[in-house]
């Protein structure tokens, strides 16, 4: 059995992995990225497609691309890459058991940044009555095929979700000259970005059926068609509505989930959102155990899970170089809740009294959030009691664009630890419209 | 070549027969018209082994239940088969009687299974603590157990075949001769000549006995839809029935041997035998079912749904035994629940009618009862998983993350006697594509790997039947086919 | 008189503008919520432009593809022109990120790029362990 040992380890190779690894670096510690595949990138290394690193390198790279750019970062620096090794488990005591070609590997690390991403939700997850034949898929397993194994799935598809990746399927599998026939969408918006929607099916005419849904699959061997009906608000099938389609391939962009099997193995609590609860700093209920990027929410930016990699890369490596950071089971870390209208908020809780020296080498706090529906013409604010701590007004909002800003230190200074920080939407005053308008 | 036996079907009751046969000195082939064994109704039941106290006093279903469940530890002992004795329990709600109860007890004590009756509610919550707080009584079986029955079906098929019983796939027969002294079985693309046929073919046996002369019975497909959810500990412990209603013969909530939890089966009568389909409501009557046994059961968990076909005679019995109007054509059919129960005694109750029929059959002196021990990485310690990498490197290489396979498991399921030639038939034997991501990610692994091994292509591995295929050609050949390109120096000029 | 509906993908605010064009050739715009969204506007009326990204067949690498895009956006009419090239093309590995498929592709002013390195730096490649 192979035994080492890193002061900061991290659990993956992807986007987040990358980068909390190069920031860790930079903090002056050993460094250790586990892998599973045999090589780093991740997912972005099948998503060819363009728009990564519009914020951080001003530039429309493709995912690979984009990826590269760390890779080359990475290439620069003395941490340690460990390619096709598979984390099967972890300790509260920072000890990782995984298994490569050579045997298991032992790592002790001081620290450890969790950085697994995530996988898709599948046909089982969301009740998909009809047949069982080959031709489901979900959009990012089809991406795969066409993109870097170089087959083609089928050759006329329904994709059920307009999630970014269904729709940037939809246009890709268009380009290679496959049919798309219709995106269907159980909510009634659009669940990916506005623009995908634009520039992936508008541009080629294709269908995206809104409160919609797949209510059979037919074909016993091999997809042979797709029947569609409406639903109500309950999601409800509402009869007398179906809609047939011939096709040979149903994509399922339903829907992504955070990968923490490995977590729940050293004791990490998971929050509604299945990422692990953290507070300001990352730092999940197991002390010196941080997450970033999609394995502690599902971002719609790269750019932002850089930014959080970052961040949990560099607390790591505080923590690893003995600053202890508070804990998210202290008493002095208040509950941050998602109030009306929010999905959700991250950080699950924000440590107060922080020293004050520690509180300026760190920074403001980043609390991301996502609202429940689109809205329009809202305040996104956050209240500790009667006090408040954010507001910021926001003319359009919608589930696929995550909401980031920070809390400055002041605000978490006056922070009244016997009541919760709550966030909520708050709709501007009709008045207050209508003057602006008139402004 | 003239077999002594041909057995038509390769289910549980088709492998289980080959195995029983193949302790004697003869020839036989097994013929499956799909892919693999147990691709049919073995593949989707409830994998319960039960107790034995349910069907009607005096039925074969009875005799052979009975007969059957203490064989299995030694079976799965001796054929690596992960086998467990949960024990069950029947749930009688609050309003339900206790005659249903008691009933299913006098069975019990009359054909000595270990039954109980308990009553307590703190004692039922201990057993099983996810339970309605609305029951009321409930009957516990020990004996009863949950199975694979693919993986049973898989070893019975590897040892029947190490002993010598050949097997055929995607040999749908289409026509039987009986010529007096032996049969010819006609399939697309070959014939078989044998001495003695055995019929066990499920939902088709209707139609296989019709060919071979005896329409003397008819079978009726009878759907059931299941729910599978994720691995959950021990929320649900025991397996767990309810009292039959008028609606429902009744939906269980059960573990399964591997330690995921399923919902189902209802129930409903249909013509085709090829409809094995979900519907919305169906699946909507198993929650609802499930639900009334273990109220917060979490469907979030739910991984896959599917649907079975159960193969209801028209004498509602097994039909077992030595056809009354073909002699030499012996009968395994009507094999429904308890049918997984009942096949170990009804292979050796064929047996024991081919005996009678006049066939002489003398057993081997070199019968090897067991298989090679499959390896399975998930279960092993630490120290042997090193070992393992260090002598294959493929030991090493994880290839199905949610339920940790490796490729050195899907090699070997490969190289295994009636090995796997298609995915599904490595997703049997390896658990690889059953976790939570349902093969999102490792299904392109398994082709790669099928493909190498099996040396052809990557885009002439199947799921399942050779009507199955994954692929439409490669990426680009759409817009242009791959022998049309040209290097890229030359197209490259503006 | 040409009438085009445009949703602007500037920035997440989506707004829906109208472009009309005179007879004079000149635009008239509704809905627009900023400068940048009546450039957008404007050039999707007047000359669509999308940045193409594809793939083309690659030998010598550890996988059958090499991902490419085009520099800077091209025309849409003639994304589809564009993509019949590529899948006529195939090269050789090695071939490193950044490095020019397709100088000028159809004159059109964009050079195809790789956005991949392939057979150069193995800690380039992702799982394909078994090619």
């Amino acid at each position: 059995m192979m035994q080492k040992e890193t002061d900061v380890a991290v659990i993956g190779g992807g986007p987040a992995g990358l980068a909390a690894a190069i920031e860790a670096n930079k903090g002056g510690c050993s460094v250790t990225i586990i892998e599973r595949d045999d090589g780093l990138g991740g997912i972005l290394q099948q998503c060819i497609h363009p728009g990564f690193g519009l914020h951080e390198f001003k530039e429309e790279l493709a995912g690979p691309e984009y990826a590269q750019r760390y890779i080359d970062m990475l290439g620069e620096t003395k941490v340690d890459v460990m390619l096709g090794t598979m984390v099967l488990d972890m300790t509260p005591k920072k000890e990782i058991l995984a298994i490569n070609e050579q045997g298991v590997v032992k790592v002790q690390a001081k620290a450890i940044v969790l950085a697994m991403g995530c996988r898709e939700r599948t046909r089982g997850a969301i009740k998909i009555p009809g047949y069982r034949p080959t031709g489901v898929y979900t959009a990012g397993t089809a991406q795969r095929f066409v993109n870097i194994e170089g087959f083609m799935p089928g050759t006329r598809y329904v994709i059920l979700g307009s999630g970014d990746i269904g729709m940037i399927m939809a246009r890709r599998l268009t380009w290679e000259g496959a049919k798309v026939e219709a995106v269907v969408e159980i909510m009634s918006y659009p669940s990916g970005l506005i623009r995908n929607k634009v520039q992936c099916l508008d541009d080629f005419g294709i269908p995206l059926y809104l409160s919609h849904t797949v209510v059979r699959v037919h074909g016993k061997d091999r997809v042979t068609g797709i029947t569609i009906a409406r639903v109500d608000e309950n999601w409800k099938m509402v009869p007398g509505t179906e809609i047939f389609f011939s096709c040979d391939t149903l994509l399922l962009s339903v829907g992504l989930i955070p990968e923490n099997e490995v977590s729940r193995k050293a004791g990490i609590r998971l929050a509604r959102t299945n990422g692990p609860e953290v507070n300001q700093f990352l730092q999940t209920n197991v002390e010196g155990v941080f997450a970033c990027g999609n394995v502690l929410q599902v971002h719609d930016l790269v750019d932002n899970v850089a930014i959080e990699a970052k961040r949990a890369g560099a607390m790591a490596a505080m923590y690893a170089t003995g600053i202890r950071l508070p804990s998210i089971n202290s008493p002095d870390a208040v509950p941050l809740v998602a109030g009306r209208g929010i999905g959700y908020v991250l950080p699950i809780k924000v440590n107060t009294g922080v020293d004050l020296a520690l509180a300026s080498r760190i920074g403001p706090v980043n609390v991301s959030l996502r609202v429940k529906r689109p809205v329009d013409d809202v305040y996104v604010r956050v209240k500790n009691g009667a006090k408040e701590v954010y507001k910021k007004f926001f003319k359009h909002l919608r589930p696929s664009e995550m909401v980031i800003f920070e809390l400055s230190a002041a605000a978490l200074n006056a922070i009244d630890k016997a009541q919760p920080i709550e966030a909520y939407l708050e709709p501007k005053p009709a008045k207050e419209l209508s003057e602006a308008k008139v402004a | 070549m003239l077999y002594d036996f041909a057995i038509i079907g390769a289910g549980v009751t088709g492998t289980a027969i080959a195995r029983e046969l193949s302790k004697y000195k003869v020839s036989a082939i097994v013929i499956e018209k799909l892919s693999d064994v147990a691709c049919e109704t073995s593949k989707a039941n409830s994998g319960i082994i039960h107790a034995g106290y349910d069907a009607p006093s005096g039925s074969w279903k009875a005799k052979m239940n009975v007969r059957s469940n203490p064989l299995y530890d030694d079976i799965c002992k001796e054929l690596y088969i992960p086998f467990r004795r949960l024990g069950s329990l029947v749930v009688a709600l609050a309003g339900q009687g206790t005659d249903y109860i008691e009933e299913l007890y006098q069975h019990g004590v009359e054909r000595d299974i270990p039954v109980e009756i308990i009553k307590e509610l703190s004692q039922i919550k201990k057993m099983e603590p996810n339970i309605t707080d609305d029951v009321e009584v409930v009957l516990h079986a020990p004996t009863a157990g949950v199975i694979s029955p693919f993986t049973l079906a898989i070893a019975l098929a590897e040892n029947a075949n190490i002993n010598g019983v050949e097997f055929v796939f995607n040999a749908p027969v289409q026509a039987i001769e009986n010529m007096g002294k032996f049969f010819i079985v006609d399939t697309p693309g070959k014939s078989f000549q044998a001495r003695a046929i055995i019929n066990a073919s499920g939902l088709f046996a209707d139609e296989i006995s019709r060919m071979a002369g005896d329409e003397s019975f008819k079978i009726t497909p009878r759907k059931g839809e299941y729910i599978l959810l994720d691995k959950m500990g021990d929320y649900v412990r025991k397996v767990l029935f309810p009292v039959p209603t008028k609606k429902s013969k009744g939906i269980l909530v059960s573990p399964t041997v591997d330690g995921n939890v399923f919902l189902g089966p209802n129930a409903r009568d249909q013509d085709s035998k090829l409809d094995n389909s979900t519907s919305l409501h169906g699946l909507d009557e198993v929650i609802e079912g499930g639900r009334k046994l273990i109220p917060r059961i979490p469907l979030v968990e739910s991984i896959t749904n599917f649907a079975g076909l159960r193969a209801v005679s028209s004498t509602n019995d097994f039909i077992i035994g030595e056809s009354k109007v073909t002699p030499k054509l012996f009968q395994a059919a009507g094999i429904q629940s308890p049918g997984l129960s009942s096949c170990l005694g009804i292979a050796e109750e064929v047996v024991d009618a081919v005996k009678a029929s006049g066939i002489e059959l003398k057993l081997k002196e070199n019968f090897n009862p067991t298989r090679e021990k499959p390896i399975v990485f998930a279960e092993l310690p630490w120290s042997e998983r090193d070992a393992l990498a260090q002598w294959n490197k493929q030991f090493g290489h994880i290839i199905c993350r949610c339920e940790t396979v490796t490729e050195g498991e899907i090699v070997q399921a490969i190289r295994r006697p009636v090995g796997a030639r298609t995915v599904d038939g490595v997703k049997f034997r390896t658990r690889v594509g059953m976790g939570r991501c349902q093969g999102g990610f490792c299904t392109p692994r398994v082709i790669k790997i099928l493909a190498r091994e099996l040396g052809v292509e990557e885009d002439e591995i199947v799921k399942r039947e050779p009507s199955t295929k994954y692929f439409f050609g490669e990426t680009k050949e759409f817009r242009q086919p791959r022998a049309a390109s040209v290097n890229g120096s030359e197209v490259a000029r503006p | 008189m040409k009438q085009k509906d445009v949703i602007c993908v500037v920035c997440p605010n989506s707004c829906a503008i109208t472009v009309k064009q005179m007879p004079d050739g000149k635009l008239l715009m509704e809905g627009q919520g900023c400068k940048r969204g009546e450039q957008y506007a404007s050039d999707e009326f007047l000359a669509p432009k999308r940045t193409l990204a594809t793939t083309v067949r690659i030998k010598g690498a550890f996988i059958p593809l090499l991902p490419v895009r085009s520099s800077v956006p091209v025309p849409k009419e003639r994304l589809n022109d564009i993509l019949d090239l590529l899948a006529r093309i195939e090269v050789q590995a090695p071939f490193k990120c950044g490095s020019v498929v397709v100088q000028n592709v159809l004159g059109l002013g964009a050079d195809i790029i790789a956005t991949r390195t392939l057979g150069v730096d193995t800690c380039a490649k992702v799982a394909c362990e078994l090619r």
